[in-house]
């Protein structure tokens, strides 16, 4: 119920956020709203010893035009983004994933970039990302470098990001038609974290939960380059996935999800154009 | 460290070990025991209060990370002159509460849903309290009391 | 006009609404300024032995008052050696205890995850997690005993001096002579999971010992019995402690009572001489409060081709956790109301009980009768598709007439009171019930992926079961003309202060506003049963009108005295409670005149009501859902109800109770279910797995109302907080089979998840297609 003992800085520049993990190395952990991390303290999974609070950085909450794209700052809120009207008009798939996370406190305070950096295979802004193959911009003590969506999730709970390093921004180049989406999100219950989602953009399809990572369903997309048609393109939705077995599903039934909510997403897409 | 939280219109200023949680910074420091804890996982929202206008499941907010910030918590819901605010109103017409221990958490939650959507449908109300767990109203004459409170949220609101 | 029936707001609200309730961890009382906080250290393992405790580290943690642990017990009285063959009284919701009893603090063994192995005290409740994550406790693992078909199977044994796993077994079920002569018989093994009660604040007591005596507050549902129990472990003398329920955050049959957690807090207060406070968290609450339900059930039915149903078996095993603390208890209520509403000439029940490693399985709104309720209305369906009939017309068929009552049942139950074809039809109609079948009709013909489902249930079930226990009400008028009621029953969420203040003002015509209520406090009250079993309006407000009655007459009396006039020349204006001779208001004389002319006896009365019998409210419930049958997904879309308990005092709470029970009932049959690995260790131990249903997940409820009095008590009702749980059950998983019914599936047990709807459907697909 309750965090173990930690020391609390609070940052309040980016450079000084940088500053503080250097010096206290690997047992700090950036805190930003807190909703992937505190949970995890609170229950002893994660004891960090150091928790640098980055949630006063407010040059990090944005929702920008930057002509061909969108360019997004890692601090700000689900619920920002759920509310911002230029994602509305250029990235409404964004938009609405973001406004089916968890519920409306936990959009209140959960961040993206808190999202993306803890990595949870579960979790659906990553697989947005995914889908709309965004360029992820990190900071660290050597200076920023730019990692494309496909390189970022490497494992459970495991990212491209060095120690030290502070995801700053997400870069989304803006999709044409933006309308051309779905986002479909398969829970037992409202608040739960999906079983199986299906994100798409275009003829470019992300899976949540269907393994370590998100994953994009290549075969699908390629059936789809290929002039397939939804369904059969759908049929091969789990090709290349380890979905997991849980309380909730077995992999097999997770199989079969994708391909239903997969041939779902494409159809719901279309539809839209 | 030291945290200084604006509560109900009141600075409480306390120095509270770094891993205090703000809803024990509200029961234990500021005295004010309405907002209960009901989980460990984020999941129930009996804690939940207004951090600077919005709601938060303060179980999951660290006392500093609302330092120099605003909180309001059921207790300073009542307007100046100590009348209930018509949410609170609402769920006692509507027989929104029985044991009451998700209530100030559930209250909270739905004057900022009506804030952020003043003429909400049922739907709506229903998915916004997806996070606020009640065991004995099965949320029927919850949902009727939200409703039923929108006009009068909004009209207060503007006044 | 009384106001009886009439639609009155709950008093309690203003203060809950406004600084909240003051449950036992918002106590800020004088006597536990300086409590310390306790901490329970808890077996992570579900079947050990312990070879060793080492405390030291937690000694020496910051903040710690002290540890504790089974060495620290010497100041208690050992229980009695073990009995082989103690006699177990089936009936009674009483612990086996002899050769399957129970500590307090674990001895030497751990049966189950969450069972307490040791207590930290530290000054605030941070220190007590940190501190007890210190305590180092050894495990010999052995093996565990999970799953009903392991525990009558396994050679392991949870109590080493036992022949088996089963600790009660009663009934049997292997004359199949009474199928004879059936044109059809169904059969069917189900599962009535384990679920936990959950309610929304968890356990919590405090405890002060002083000058001998002992000062003990506990979230709990009747105060008297903690009392007793207290009295009991402590070796005290009952008048030596006082028990305070404070505000009760829910309770659900869970709280009955204190249980071996909140019990060693007392005991801890007086061994350290520290007042003590503890509060469990969530992830405790899921492990160490007992859980509901938990049964498999084996259910036999035959009848006519025409639906007239002749024989009922209904066969059950009960998983009564690590410790049977309630012997057989639960199944025996479910085998009492194995027919529920039904006109069955031949009805066979047997139970079993059995251990296993895991969470003890105690009552759990409805405690045994929303099992027997499942299992008849899940064969009347199968009972119903094995014939071609429509389940409505089974039931009505089957159902035991209006002139029938009082009925004894084949199973020893005698209700009191019902009509329940009314229920089943009006349910029917304002459901439309015509309508959704060709709906149904409908999207089976064009192949629809939604699916319509109807599920009907119609239910019987038994309150007050402890009718002969009673209930206590005192009731005093004050000088001022003011009024104290003092019941036995114990409110946690139930508005009994607002119920109880309207039947004082029906009688007396007080009015409500001067009407308080007080109740769970053992020194105020020291003669109360408590609230569960849906008792409290049926024995404790019948309790309060009988003394009001009683301080009626006495009033009379005292008026004619006053008025020196004849008694039976008085009369009582209820509408503005003044004494007057008949037809007369000039000489009106208030309450307050009155009692103080009443002189020093005053106006008191205690009644202890106590009938002869339970009551037996009834109803339909009748569920539609939409299943996606390519996910499985289920949604609720209508839940219709008509659940009569007789005369109803405040339809407001009522309803409230219907619609709790209802949500928790359909939280059964769609998503809650607890779960264990093969280990013990549990795979829903946080709320972020345990499936708690909300309010996205319910539509809103459609109830009818129906009022069918009893003649058991005085006021005609019956109880109400259970029969919502106990109807919707059924009725939703019965429309979930029956969405997907024309796709081969008979069957599906709870939870219907989607994993389950849609293992279902392909099951039936594939052997649809062989």
């Amino acid at each position: 119920m309750i965090p173990a003992p930690f020391t609390y800085k609070r940052a309040w520049s980016v450079d000084e956020a940088l500053d503080l993990a250097v010096q206290n190395g690997e047992e700090a952990k950036f805190l930003a709203g807190g909703h992937s991390l505190l949970p995890l303290m609170k229950l002893r999974l994660a004891v960090p010893e150091v928790l640098i609070d980055i949630g006063r950085l407010g040059e990090l909450s944005y929702v920008r035009d930057d002509d061909s794209q969108i360019l997004v700052g890692a601090l700000t809120t689900y619920d920002e983004l759920a509310r911002s009207s230029l994602l509305a008009g250029e990235l409404p798939l964004l938009a609405h994933a973001a406004s089916r996370v968890g519920d409306p406190q936990i959009r209140h305070r959960g961040t993206i970039g808190g999202s993306l950096v803890h990595a949870d295979p579960a979790a659906d802004l990553p697989a947005v990302v995914l889908a709309l193959d965004a360029t992820l911009i990190a900071r660290g003590p050597g200076g920023s470098r730019e990692i494309g969506a496909g390189e970022f999730f490497r494992g459970l709970f495991e990212t491209a990001l060095q120690p030290g390093e502070l995801l700053t921004e997400i870069r989304i180049p803006k999709p044409r038609p933006a309308s051309e989406w779905s986002f479909q999100k398969f829970t037992k219950r409202a608040i739960d974290w999906a079983i199986v989602g299906v994100v798409v953009q275009g003829g470019r399809v992300a899976l949540v939960n269907m393994g370590q990572t998100p994953v994009r369903a290549s075969g699908v997309e390629e059936a789809l380059a290929a002039g397939a048609g939804t369904r059969d393109a759908a049929a091969h939705a789990a090709e290349g996935t380890s979905p997991p077995t849980d309380i909730n599903a077995d992999g097999r039934y997770r199989e079969h999800l994708a391909r239903v909510l997969v041939a779902r997403a494409l159809e719901e897409s279309a539809a839209r154009t | 460290m030291k945290v200084t939280v604006t509560v109900n219109g009141s600075q409480i200023e306390a120095d509270v070990p770094d891993r205090t949680l703000l809803v024990h910074f509200l029961r234990d420091v500021a005295n004010l025991t309405a907002t209960n804890v009901g989980c460990d996982t984020t999941s129930c929202g009996a804690c939940t209060v207004l951090l600077d206008g919005r709601s938060v499941k303060s179980c999951t907010v660290l006392a500093a990370q609302a330092d120099g910030r605003d909180v309001v918590t059921v207790e300073g819901l009542a307007d100046g002159s100590g009348a209930m605010h018509p949410v609170q109103r609402a769920f006692q017409a509507e027989h929104g509460l029985q044991c009451g221990f998700c209530t100030p958490g559930m209250v909270m939650a739905a004057v900022s849903l009506l804030d952020e959507n003043p003429s909400p449908t049922e739907e709506e109300v229903r998915s916004a309290l997806e996070g606020n767990l009640c065991r004995c109203t099965g949320y029927h004459n919850i949902v009727r009391a939200i409703l039923s409170a929108a006009p009068a949220a909004s009209e207060r609101r503007s006044s | 006009m009384s106001i009886l029936g009439t639609r009155v707001v709950r008093t309690e609200d203003p203060r809950l609404l406004t600084a909240g309730g003051t449950y036992v961890d918002d106590l800020r009382v004088p006597e536990l300024t300086d409590a310390a906080r306790v901490t329970f250290v808890r077996s992570p393992i579900g079947h050990a032995r312990i070879t060793g405790i080492d405390t030291t580290a937690a000694r020496e943690a910051p903040g710690v008052v002290a540890v504790l642990t089974i060495q620290d017990m010497d100041d208690l009285v050992p229980p009695p050696p073990p009995e082989p063959g103690s006699e177990v009284i089936e009936g009674a919701p009483l612990p086996i205890g002899g050769l399957w009893s129970e500590p307090l603090l674990a001895v030497d063994r751990v049966r189950y995850v969450g069972e307490p192995v040791a207590m930290v005290l530290t000054n605030d409740s941070y220190q007590g997690e940190d501190a007890a994550e210190l305590v180092s406790v050894d495990y010999e693992p052995l093996p565990a005993v999970i799953g009903i078909g392991t525990a009558l199977e396994t050679e392991t044994l949870l109590f080493e001096s036992t022949e088996s796993n089963c600790c009660v077994a009663s009934g049997e079920v292997t004359d199949d002579a009474i199928f004879d002569g059936c044109d059809a018989v169904i059969k069917q093994t189900i599962v009535n999971q384990r679920l936990a009660p959950m309610p929304m604040e968890g356990r919590a007591a405090a405890a002060v010992f002083s000058d001998g005596k002992l000062t003990y507050w506990v979230s709990t549902q009747n105060a008297q019995i903690t009392r007793f129990i207290l009295s009991g472990v402590l070796g005290l003398d009952p008048g030596a402690i006082r028990v305070i329920a404070p505000d009760v955050g829910g309770g659900f049959g869970a709280k009955v009572g204190a249980d071996r957690d909140a019990l060693l807090v007392a005991w801890a207060a007086r061994k350290t001489g520290r007042p003590l406070r503890w509060v469990e968290t969530r992830s405790e609450n899921l492990v160490g409060m007992t859980h509901g339900r938990a049964q498999e059930q084996t259910v036999t039915m035959g009848g006519t081709s025409d639906g007239r149903i002749l024989a009922y078996r209904l066969d059950v095993v009960q998983d009564t956790g690590a410790y049977p603390r309630m012997s057989g208890f639960l199944p025996f209520l479910t085998k009492l109301m194995a027919v529920g509403p039904y006109d069955i000439p031949n009805v066979q029940t047997a139970s079993r009980v059995v251990v296993t490693n895991t969470t003890p399985i105690s009552a759990y709104r409805g405690a045994g009768r929303p099992e027997a309720t499942a299992a008849i209305e899940r064969a009347i369906d199968l009972f119903a598709a094995e014939i071609g009939m429509d389940p409505a017309e089974v039931r009505r068929k089957n159902l035991i007439a209006p002139d029938k009552f009082p009925y004894t049942t084949p199973t020893g139950a005698t209700y009191d009171s019902g009509d329940y074809a009314t229920a089943l039809d009006k349910v029917l109609a304002a459901a439309g019930y015509g309508e959704l079948r060709a709906e149904q009709a409908r999207r089976r013909e064009r192949g629809d992926v939604v699916q319509l489902g109807l599920g009907l249930a119609s239910y019987v079930e038994i309150t007050a079961a402890d009718a002969a226990a009673g209930e206590t009400a005192r009731l005093e008028v004050h000088d001022d003309g003011k009024a104290t009621v003092y019941t036995g029953s114990s409110a946690h969420g139930q508005g009994h202060h607002t119920a109880w203040a309207m039947l004082v003002e029906a009688d007396l015509g007080i009015p409500m506003a001067d009407v308080t209520v007080i109740h769970g406090d053992t020194d105020l009250i020291p003669d109360g049963v408590g609230t569960y079993a849906s008792r409290s309006l049926q024995l404790g407000g019948v309790a309060v009108h009988q003394a009001a009655l009683d301080v009626k007459d006495q009033a009379r009396r005292v008026a004619a005295d006053m008025l020196e006039a004849a008694e039976d020349d008085l009369e009582l204006n209820t509408e503005n409670g003044s004494w007057q001779v008949r037809g007369d208001p000039a000489t009106g004389r208030s309450w307050g005149d009155v009692a103080t002319h009443a002189g020093e006896d005053g106006l008191v009365a205690f009644v202890r009501f106590a009938p002869g019998a339970p009551t037996f409210p009834f109803g339909t419930h009748l569920a539609v859902v939409e299943v996606d049958t390519e996910t499985g997904k289920v949604q609720l879309t209508r839940h219709v109800t008509a659940d009569d308990a007789g005369t109803v005092i405040n339809p407001v709470l009522a309803e409230g109770q219907r619609h709790g029970g209802i949500a928790q009932g359909v939280a059964q049959a769609l998503l809650e279910e607890f779960i264990y690995d093969a280990d013990g260790n549990p795979l829903t131990g946080t709320l972020a797995d345990y499936a708690a249903i909300s309010a996205a997940e319910l539509p809103s409820f459609e109830l009818l109302q129906s009022e069918t009095p009893t003649n058991i008590n005085p006021l005609g009702a019956k109880g109400i907080g259970e029969a919502g749980t106990i109807g919707a059950t059924p009725a939703v998983q019965n429309a979930v089979v029956d969405a997907v019914s024309h796709l081969g599936v008979t069957h599906i047990d709870m939870p219907t998840t989607p994993a389950r709807v849609w293992a279902a459907v392909s099951a039936a697909r594939e052997s649809g297609e062989n």
